[in-house]
């Protein structure tokens, strides 16, 4: 079908998105998703183009395993699948991988994802050793010391519901790290699913020093909040206006030190919780980074309308139930968000935190950029605005059901995707209506 | 009022009346367990599972005492020795619950939140003991019940609880109890130990965060110590035991600063010499053994209320 007939229908038709940042599993945890239950479940959410993570089993470290994962991306023949490679052998953190054999075998990126490499002289040796070729660096900024043994966002809801907290300034100091090391290596840096308002302030000032530091998002941080985990199920934008929170996104947080004199009427304030929907301790929430607060969250939709946020990654961390299906701390962490980031998205523009051009911008030219790849004419998608959908195990092609979004009924819904020329996913068109009709 | 509640996972969420409600089934149960046959027929045919996959031998033997007193048959599936030990995972112990098909399972988990795991995965009525460092809503319940006794109606009245509060689901329960009777919770203990919200000016709705015991205890109508768990120390959290207790334990100067004839209590088991001095810990203001008598009468109320047949007549 073309293009052209497909607007004529009413539907937005865009380049396809490609993500920075997807979990496929495959070799090694083929009971949460292969290559091509990952490869098609991305064609639903619009990507004709995702990064896969090399934290399978074996780690992605030797370019035979490379040119594995890209044959069966090809065999898949769903969306295009672009290997990354790990940054150290064996994901270890202890040794280089062959950084250039690995790039020339087919990795578009090399990161130890799931794990920073907490050695800060090592990764500093990653950065100026992939300068040889201007290899593309992507971390997952996180101390490990302070992330500890936390399992969700450290604040009033995880005091309230006695979980170890992950606090934000375990996000913050290694990605201050990070930065600085970017600084004096030159070389160029991707900080992988920014989390905290403190982060984007950081990159922020960073890429205002002139440092090659790029960073995403993912779709989820966009849209929770940390008090999902206590069953609320209200998106960040539905939020918006409750407790003393919403104060906060829009005049800035105020110093600890403050926060500490501010009276008690005040403090009351952010007591006002929104209601519980779903059971508290719902595994599916359970994310690293984790479900940050409201604050966080604008801070994040800030970076992406002003250009500090280049990209919007999924993340796509699906998991079977084995590893879902057990108590809240013993929980792998992750949500499968292929399928639903789209629709998560188009909440947010529908919101208004966002116009819709910043979003697709950050799906598309915003990670062909940090790749260095072309928005490819041939990759292309067709989209219904106004469908609504339910999330339902047998709606999501990944095989990960992870996603605090199951059972709800979502706006907005990829009816066609090509890749390459080639139609590689329909579902849900409609009969040809008139032009203007709609 | 009409008791409507399936499951006791938490007290977070109960109104001022099922609390108070609770509280005066808890008198009717202490009437019972004053008789000289010590036994009422409301649960009988009715089967009570501990489920227990965290050591705890005083919450468990008191749930015991409390259903067998009620008529129940009593099962006992505990973490050591058990299936769970050897890495059974906890759905699976669902399904074996479901399967053997009693009415209540009363659980103690090392997990926050295991509780509704299990809640959502069976029919049974599930009452938490205890999990992780989220909620003990019995122990609330039974402070409550026994700061009553002591200090008549909780209104105004300010009780300071010290110690180790973020790895406390006592502190939690005792919160969530204390305060809507009308209570004010002063807490105090290492800033350490203390949730980083709740130190920023995030502290739940009637409570307050004063580092310095003493200022805390001045005038103070209660205090409840909590038990301080000796790996704090390894894991940076205290420079020493010996430190804290300095600090944050309660001796007999401290806890003069209170009202006159303040009561101390300690959900148990204590570290004498740590948290506590052994001369207040079984002085004249020592409420600790009311707090285990108490228990059992509340747990009764809860069996009562979730299953019972509505007479507690002696058959």
């Amino acid at each position: 079908m073309e293009r052209r007939e497909l607007e004529s229908r009413g539907y937005l038709v865009t380049p396809g998105f490609i993500d920075l940042h997807a979990h496929l599993r495959e070799p090694g945890f083929e009971d949460s998703e292969t290559i091509a239950s990952g490869a098609r479940a991305a064609l639903r959410g619009g990507f004709t183009t995702i990064c896969a993570m090399p934290n399978t089993e074996p780690a992605i470290d030797s370019p035979g395993l490379v040119t594995e994962v890209m044959t069966r991306g090809t065999a898949a023949a769903a969306a295009r699948v672009l290997p990354i490679a790990t940054i150290t052998r064996g994901r270890a953190g202890r040794e280089l991988a062959d950084l250039i054999e690995l790039s020339a075998a087919g990795a578009v990126a090399f990161s130890d994802d799931g794990s920073p490499v907490d050695d800060a002289q090592l990764f500093r040796h990653a950065l100026e050793y992939g300068r040889t070729k201007d290899l593309l660096i992507i971390e997952h900024a996180q101390d490990l010391a302070m992330s500890g043994k936390g399992v969700m966002h450290e604040g009033v809801v995880s005091a309230r519901l006695g979980l170890p907290g992950i606090p934000s300034a375990a996000e913050e100091t290694a990605i201050t790290r990070d930065i600085a090391i970017a600084e004096m290596t030159g070389a160029r840096l991707h900080l992988t699913h920014v989390s905290t308002r403190g982060a984007i302030a950081s990159i922020r000032d960073a890429k205002a020093r002139g440092i090659r530091v790029t960073c995403d998002v993912t779709p989820h941080h966009l849209a929770m909040t940390d008090d999902w985990v206590a069953g609320v199920r209200e998106f960040a934008w539905e939020r918006e206006g409750r407790g003393r929170e919403a104060s906060l996104a829009r005049n800035g947080p105020a110093p600890a030190h403050e926060v500490e004199r501010r009276p008690a009427s005040q403090s009351q304030l952010s007591l006002e919780k929104p209601p519980a929907l779903a059971t508290p301790y719902d595994s599916s929430t359970k994310v690293n980074p984790p479900l940050r607060g409201l604050s966080d969250v604008r801070a994040l939709w800030e970076g992406l309308a002003d250009g500090t946020v280049d990209a919007i990654a999924t993340d796509h961390a699906p998991h079977a139930s084995v590893r879902k299906d057990v108590e809240f701390d013993q929980a792998a962490f992750g949500i499968s968000g292929l399928d639903t980031a789209l629709s998560l998205l188009l909440a947010g523009t529908a919101a208004g935190w966002a116009d819709r051009d910043t979003v697709i911008r950050a799906l598309t030219t915003g990670p062909a950029g940090i790749l260095g790849i072309p928005v490819r004419d041939d990759d292309w998608v067709a989209i219904d605005l106004d469908v609504e959908w339910t999330a339902t195990a047998e709606a999501l092609a990944s095989v990960g059901k992870n996603t605090p979004l199951m059972g709800r009924k979502l706006r907005g819904r990829v009816v066609y995707a090509v890749v390459g020329g080639e139609a590689r996913y329909e579902g849900g068109l409609r009969g040809a209506t008139p032009v203007g009709s709609r | 009022m009409r008791w409507s509640r399936r499951h006791v996972l938490d007290t977070d969420d109960w109104s001022t009346e099922e609390i108070e409600a609770v509280l005066d089934t808890t008198g009717a149960m202490i009437e019972v367990l004053s008789r000289p046959v010590r036994r009422a027929p409301p649960l009988r045919g009715r089967t009570v599972v501990l489920f227990f996959a965290e050591a705890s031998t005083r919450t468990r033997v008191s749930f015991e005492l409390a259903a067998r007193t009620l008529s129940a048959d009593v099962v006992n599936i505990s973490a050591s020795g058990s299936s769970v030990e050897k890495g059974e995972s906890l759905f699976d112990t669902v399904r074996t619950l479901q399967a053997l098909g009693g009415d209540i399972v009363v659980m103690r988990h090392s997990s926050s939140g295991a509780p509704y795991f299990v809640s959502e995965r069976t029919d049974a009525a599930v009452i938490n003991a205890g999990d992780g460092w989220h909620a003990h809503p019995t122990q609330g319940l039974l402070d409550a019940y026994t700061l009553r006794g002591a200090l008549g109606d909780l209104a105004k009245k300010r009780i300071v609880i010290v110690g180790d509060v973020v790895h406390s689901r006592v502190a939690r329960s005792d919160i969530n109890t204390l305060v809507p009777l009308g209570a004010t919770i002063t807490l105090s203990g290492p800033p350490t130990l203390m949730p980083s919200a709740w130190r920023c000016g995030q502290a739940p709705a009637g409570t307050t965060y004063e580092v310095d015991l003493d200022r805390a205890l001045e005038g103070a109508d209660a205090v409840i110590a909590l038990r301080l768990q000796k790996e704090r120390q390894e894991g940076g959290l205290l420079p020493s035991l010996r430190e804290y207790t300095r600090v944050w334990g309660l001796n007999e100067a401290r806890v003069a600063r209170m009202r006159p004839g303040a009561p101390v209590m300690h959900p148990g088991p204590m570290n004498e010499g740590v948290e506590i001095d052994a001369s207040v810990a079984h002085g004249a203001r020592s409420l600790v053994e009311r707090q285990v008598t108490n228990g059992v009468a509340v747990r009764m109320a809860l069996l009562y209320l979730l299953v019972g047949t509505p007479t507690l007549e002696a058959s």
